[in-house]
């Protein structure tokens, strides 16, 4: 029977899978004041982090795809504020190609979203964590998610 | 050891209830001992206290472990801790694995334990195939420079640099204004002691002038900094003060002659200065500053000067500075009330700061210490005092600026009571938040002199026409609505961040909260750390605080940053760019993509090579994403230890 949890999601419910990227400075101290400030969000998103979203190499986001990735998130520090001067900056230029890649893979691009999360903004990351499961709910499984993946 | 098998211990943390009441730790702790290699696993109460850790060094030399995994809190916190317990037991610490199963499982599904536990399963699925390929590595250190920073010539930087200077190492002490002492120097008296507050911080002024360790740079602004901890070049902008500060003797000569005048900013704009002039009497160092925007290049001044050190033609001097380590004492500003006009300020000539009530009280100040109103210079018999203003208000800034300003209300009120014991004074408070030593004893004594605390926050604001102000609240313990008149209305005005905190965040990288105040390594156990190794921060420039607070957070910084200073060398983490010169082949797109100058090309034709300085790396990994032939690697981030990550966020089927 399905159990309305106070995340408003069904445990029958289809659950995306999300492979999220966080920088150490901001986003992954982001998702750690969303856990101090009890911001309550869906259990979709596997958070792995990196140093800084510089280091985003589009190898990790192209294999979570081919994994079985519903979508993928990368965030970093706010454009200004990066923790290494300007690594957030070289991962919107890569952000940009790999929309395009993304195309080409035979999947919708809006499962790919760079989003800035400092590590103030706990309330945001849940936001932005609750609202991309959302969206990937709209658009499904992924079509390459290969067969039994779970 | 690294082509031993791995053997690897997973420790489980409940953190009380913390996560023990939202996610099956002991299901996690079983599910990680069906996965391969892992050889022993424990669920812990709290892993991080001396119990939990001797469980794990146990673990360690019972199973002979040589990878650890936690899954407890986060790693931003805990790593060291937990690097340090495995290293003491022999384990490399960067064989240890941290996954975060609080902060991103018990505490974010509170209602969805299957949902939080299922999650966490997965975690430390993805933290044992990483922790499998991870590679034992060395920590480096660099030597640390034993000159020393402070910037920012307040209270708390004044502390620090005297404890630098005690100690025996070079300051540079840089402040924007022309003189030390910041904030505290404007005050009139300071709570909870009603000390005079320039009597007690003038000799601390001399003290950092006679000390000969301190170089107090004034009139100077930090433009930019580079390097890294124990090495950082900073630039310091030595602005003009149109003299020569060695030959200028502070006679103020000058400033008679003057035929100048504009606001002074040290009276918050009560009052005038000349265009060349003294910060104040008491300033450190005691030289005068011409203010060029308002000269009309009269030359009084230079005629006046008998040491003949007027210069018209000085140019702003950039200096470029070594040192070791930098203390941010940057301070704050008071809320400005003029943008929204809050309360009538800016409109009504009789709603007043309180820091424009602090220079009226002071013997000092604009009115030789008679507190007039505005608007006919008329002593005031009844005064209102409204707190947070700017403060605990979802318009302005949600945050309480720490009672400093429920603190100088009652302060002021009561100065001006005793002062003129005619007068009536009413402080309309949200709350009274009197919480330091000695400072309820001094809401008391506010109270037994005759002011009176109406709770509530008022409203409205209404001029009459001979310029008082009617104040309409409710009385919250009363229920009903009262409206008061008053002649002279103090507006308790709260902290807020400045451009310093601004301009330091962006130059040194360091974040800023909510607040927009700059953000400590840890609010409890780090307060005065930053997350740019070699960096401090005392004083407002973290948060609002009152003196005291601001003294004890400058000797904090000092103290800490001493350590670097004491042991000559600051540890470099390990994991920074490494070369693999049998791939490399000499793009140079490396070099443009460091931030940190990390790469340089080196040799011609056959030589031709990449050199890499670890010291300057700070373990971005940036470059590691644009090398187009793999050649570069992150230690600790290595490609193929994120892809196993990636890979078991996912089961396939039949597993």
């Amino acid at each position: 029977m399905a159990e309305t949890t106070a995340t408003g999601t069904t445990s029958e419910e289809w659950q995306p899978k999300i492979v999220m990227f966080c920088c150490n400075w901001c986003s992954y101290g982001g998702a750690d004041s969303a856990g101090m400030g009890r911001f309550q969000q869906p259990p979709t998103v596997r958070v792995i982090r990196v140093m800084c979203s510089g280091r985003m190499d589009p190898v990790f986001i192209l294999n979570a795809f081919l994994e079985g990735a519903d979508g993928v998130l990368f965030s970093g520090c706010h454009i200004g504020d990066c923790h290494y001067v300007n690594g957030n900056y070289k991962a919107t230029i890569k952000y940009k190609f790999l929309k395009a890649m993304v195309n080409e893979l035979g999947i919708e691009d809006e499962r790919l979203k760079l989003d800035w999360i400092s590590a103030s903004e706990g309330e945001r990351y849940a936001q932005v964590v609750t609202e991309f499961t959302e969206q990937i709910k709209k658009a499904g499984p992924s079509p390459l998610k290969p067969e039994g993946v779970v | 050891m690294e082509n031993e098998e791995p053997r690897i211990g997973v420790f489980v943390c409940e953190c009380g209830v913390n996560i023990g009441g939202y996610v099956d730790t002991q299901a996690v702790a079983d599910y990680a001992l069906t996965l391969p290699n892992v050889v022993y696993t424990k669920v812990n109460k709290f892993t991080c206290a001396d119990s939990g850790q001797a469980e794990i060094q146990i673990g360690i030399k019972e199973h002979n472990l040589n990878r650890v995994i936690v899954a407890a809190c986060t790693p931003r916190t805990h790593e060291p801790t937990f690097r340090a317990c495995c290293k003491e037991a022999g384990v490399n610490p960067y064989q240890f694995e941290f996954v975060n199963i609080r902060d991103q499982c018990s505490w974010i599904h509170m209602w969805d334990r299957e949902g939080a536990t299922a999650k966490a399963k997965d975690l430390v699925r993805m933290g044992i195939a990483r922790s499998m390929l991870l590679e034992p590595l060395e920590e480096s250190s660099v030597p640390v420079d034993q000159n020393v920073m402070v910037i920012g010539a307040g209270v708390a930087g004044m502390q620090a640099a005297i404890d630098f200077g005690d100690m025996g190492y070079n300051v540079y002490l840089v402040e924007k204004e022309p003189s030390i002492g910041g904030r505290m120097a404007r005050f009139d008296k300071v709570f909870p002691t009603n000390d005079c507050s320039i009597c007690i911080l003038g000799p601390k002024m001399v003290e950092v002038g006679r000390n000969k360790n301190i170089n107090i740079m004034a009139y100077s602004e930090v433009t930019d900094v580079e390097g890294f901890v124990g090495n950082f070049e900073v630039t310091v902008l030595h602005k003009p003060r149109y003299l020569d500060t060695d030959i200028c003797t502070g006679c103020a000569a000058c400033q008679e002659v003057c035929p100048v005048e504009v606001p002074s900013e040290f009276n918050e704009n009560f009052g005038t200065r000349k265009a060349i002039y003294i910060p104040f009497p008491q300033a450190v160092p005691l030289r005068a500053v011409l203010d060029m925007e308002n000269c009309i290049s009269c030359k009084a001044c230079e005629k006046a000067c008998e040491a003949g050190a007027i210069r018209y033609d000085q140019e702003p001097i950039y200096e470029k500075l070594k040192v070791g380590v930098i203390t941010v004492a940057v301070g704050m500003d008071a809320f400005d009330p003029l943008p929204h006009n809050n309360y009538g300020y800016g409109i009504y000539d009789n709603v007043i700061t309180t820091m424009e009530f602090e220079r009226l009280l002071n013997a000092a100040g604009p009115t030789g210490g008679h507190v007039v109103r505005p608007s006919d210079a008329v002593e005031p018999i009844t005064v209102g005092f409204i707190n947070c203003v700017g403060s605990r208000d979802v318009n302005e800034n949600i945050y309480c600026s720490g009672g400093v300003c429920c603190m100088f209300s009652i302060k002021n009120a009561q100065l001006l009571k005793e002062k003129r014991p005619e007068t009536n004074h009413f402080v309309f408070y949200m709350d009274i938040r009197a919480t330091m030593r000695g400072f309820e004893e001094a809401y008391n004594r506010a109270r037994d002199l005759g002011v009176k605390f109406i709770r509530g926050k008022p409203v409205e604001i209404t001029e009459k026409e001979n310029g008082n102000l009617i104040v309409r609240t409710e009385d919250t313990l009363k229920g009903e609505i009262v409206n008061v008149e008053v002649d002279l209305l103090v507006l308790g005005t709260g902290l807020v961040p400045n451009q310093g905190v601004r301009d330091m965040g962006s130059i040194l990288k360091l974040p800023r909260s909510t607040d927009n105040f700059l953000t400590e390594l840890h609010p409890k156990l780090a307060p005065v750390d930053t997350t740019t190794d070699g960096v401090f921060v005392a004083g407002c420039a973290a948060g609002p605080r009152d003196v005291a607070y601001s003294t004890a957070h400058g000797s904090a910084a000092a103290g800490r940053a001493t350590r670097l200073l004491s042991v000559g060398s600051a540890p470099i983490m390990g994991i920074t760019a490494r070369i693999n010169e049998d791939a490399c082949v000499v793009c140079g797109i490396c070099v443009d993509k460091c931030p940190y100058g990390v790469f340089e090309i080196i040799g011609t034709n056959g030589d031709r090579h990449v050199n890499v300085v670890e010291a300057l790396c700070k373990g971005c990994g940036t470059c590691v994403t644009a090398c187009p032939t793999g050649a570069l690697e992150q230690s600790h981030f290595k490609s193929d230890q994120v892809l196993a990550q990636v890979k078991n966020v996912f089961l396939y089927g039949g597993e």
